[in-house]
């Protein structure tokens, strides 16, 4: 127990606390927090969380890449697997729209009053990880079908990082400027 | 001095209120906000925006309780290390900010049932947190078998271009978009 005091890093933890407030915040405003927006966009009735998304996409990558070019940020890659981005991915994806809070927004719909994200959301949430645990040993071979490492597109592509960032960062402003002018 | 402190007091509250309170913000402006923070996150503290295993953490501080030994023993909580820790605080910053946001912007409300829902499918509270409780699980569970959530592929994957953040993050919609389609039919949510 000694050993596991001795490991807080407080700076660290102000620091996720720092960002997890303008996260929280941006994520309220956005109304990423609401139910409703959520199953709107997936509904294709109402795009908002969708922009959102897109818009981090590109300010996200070419900060994250302007920073890696400078030296100053290293990347943190997850190793990409069928069995388990694909498999996972999908019942991720029922689970959205059953819920209408994501993981994060679910706490922040906590914060908002929703009674529903509380004791539906978090509790179910908390259920699925536990029992997630302990099927995790009989999953093994599942989750690693199709393993392809922890790779990024350029990698794959054998191309430099920029060439992805700026063809994917263009194609989403082309995306985004469309379904303003088409109104959606 | 003394009026250039106040003015900044004042710009600064001026500013504060003009972002805080209004009940929504363009979603442009969020997401490059988001994105701003993406790349904080891995400038400050070296680490990718993610949640859900926030939750795996919760779930073995809370089943630790009742059975030690599902907790100590199982391989998928060793592996994830249950401690509070950066992700945490960054989920507990997300509660206390959507509390004050919702606060200052008047939209704090304790209740049951999202409007859209009410819509669809009427006033019993039990019905939807029973189909909450169902798709909590399956994201929670959804989101450890994809190895992360909307947040570290949805965001973070995406961000950094990454293989197995794309994939997962299209599967997150696709599961979406068909689940909602069959639940709401193709009329959608009423308005």
């Amino acid at each position: 127990m000694n050993a596991e005091r001795s490991t807080i890093n407080w700076n660290e933890l102000l620091a996720g606390l720092s960002l997890g407030l303008v996260f929280g915040l941006a994520l309220q405003k956005s109304g990423l927090t609401d139910h409703d927006v959520i199953l709107r966009t997936l509904l294709l009735q109402d795009l908002t969380a969708a922009k959102v998304l897109l818009t981090t996409v590109v300010v996200g990558a070419v900060g994250v890449y302007a920073l890696r070019s400078l030296g100053l940020v290293q990347l943190h890659i997850r190793e990409a697997s069928f069995g388990s981005n694909v498999i996972g991915g999908l019942i991720f994806g029922v689970g959205m729209a059953l819920l209408g809070y994501l993981p994060g927004t679910v706490v922040g719909a906590v914060g908002e009053g929703r009674l529903d994200a509380l004791v539906g959301g978090i509790l179910g949430m908390l259920a699925g990880s536990f029992l997630f645990a302990q099927a995790y040993p009989s999953l093994q071979r599942v989750l690693s079908i199709g393993n392809l490492g922890d790779k990024t597109f350029w990698q794959v592509l054998r191309v430099n990082p920029w060439v992805v960032v700026v063809v994917v960062c263009g194609a989403v402003i082309a995306l985004l400027v469309w379904l303003e002018s088409v109104g959606l | 001095m003394r009026y250039v402190y106040l003015l900044l007091v004042v710009v600064v509250g001026v500013g504060l209120a003009s972002w805080l309170s209004p009940a929504r913000w363009s979603p442009y402006v969020a997401g490059a906000v988001i994105g701003v923070l993406s790349c904080l996150a891995l400038l400050i503290s070296d680490k990718p925006l993610g949640t859900s295993t926030t939750h795996v953490r919760l779930s073995g501080f809370i089943a630790r309780l009742f059975s030690p030994k599902a907790v100590d023993e199982n391989a998928y909580y060793q592996e994830t290390g249950i401690k509070v820790e950066w992700q945490m605080m960054l989920v507990l910053g997300i509660f206390f900010a959507a509390l004050i946001s919702a606060l200052l912007s008047g939209s704090f409300e304790l209740r049951w049932l999202p409007d859209g829902w009410r819509a669809a499918f009427g006033t019993m509270p039990l019905a939807r947190v029973l189909i909450a409780f169902l798709g909590g699980l399956l994201v929670a569970f959804g989101a450890r078998w994809a190895d992360g959530c909307s947040s570290g592929h949805g965001i973070s994957g995406t961000v950094q271009m990454s293989v197995a953040g794309w994939v997962a993050t299209i599967c997150f919609f696709v599961g979406g978009v068909v689940t909602a389609l069959v639940l709401y039919g193709p009329g959608g949510m009423p308005q």
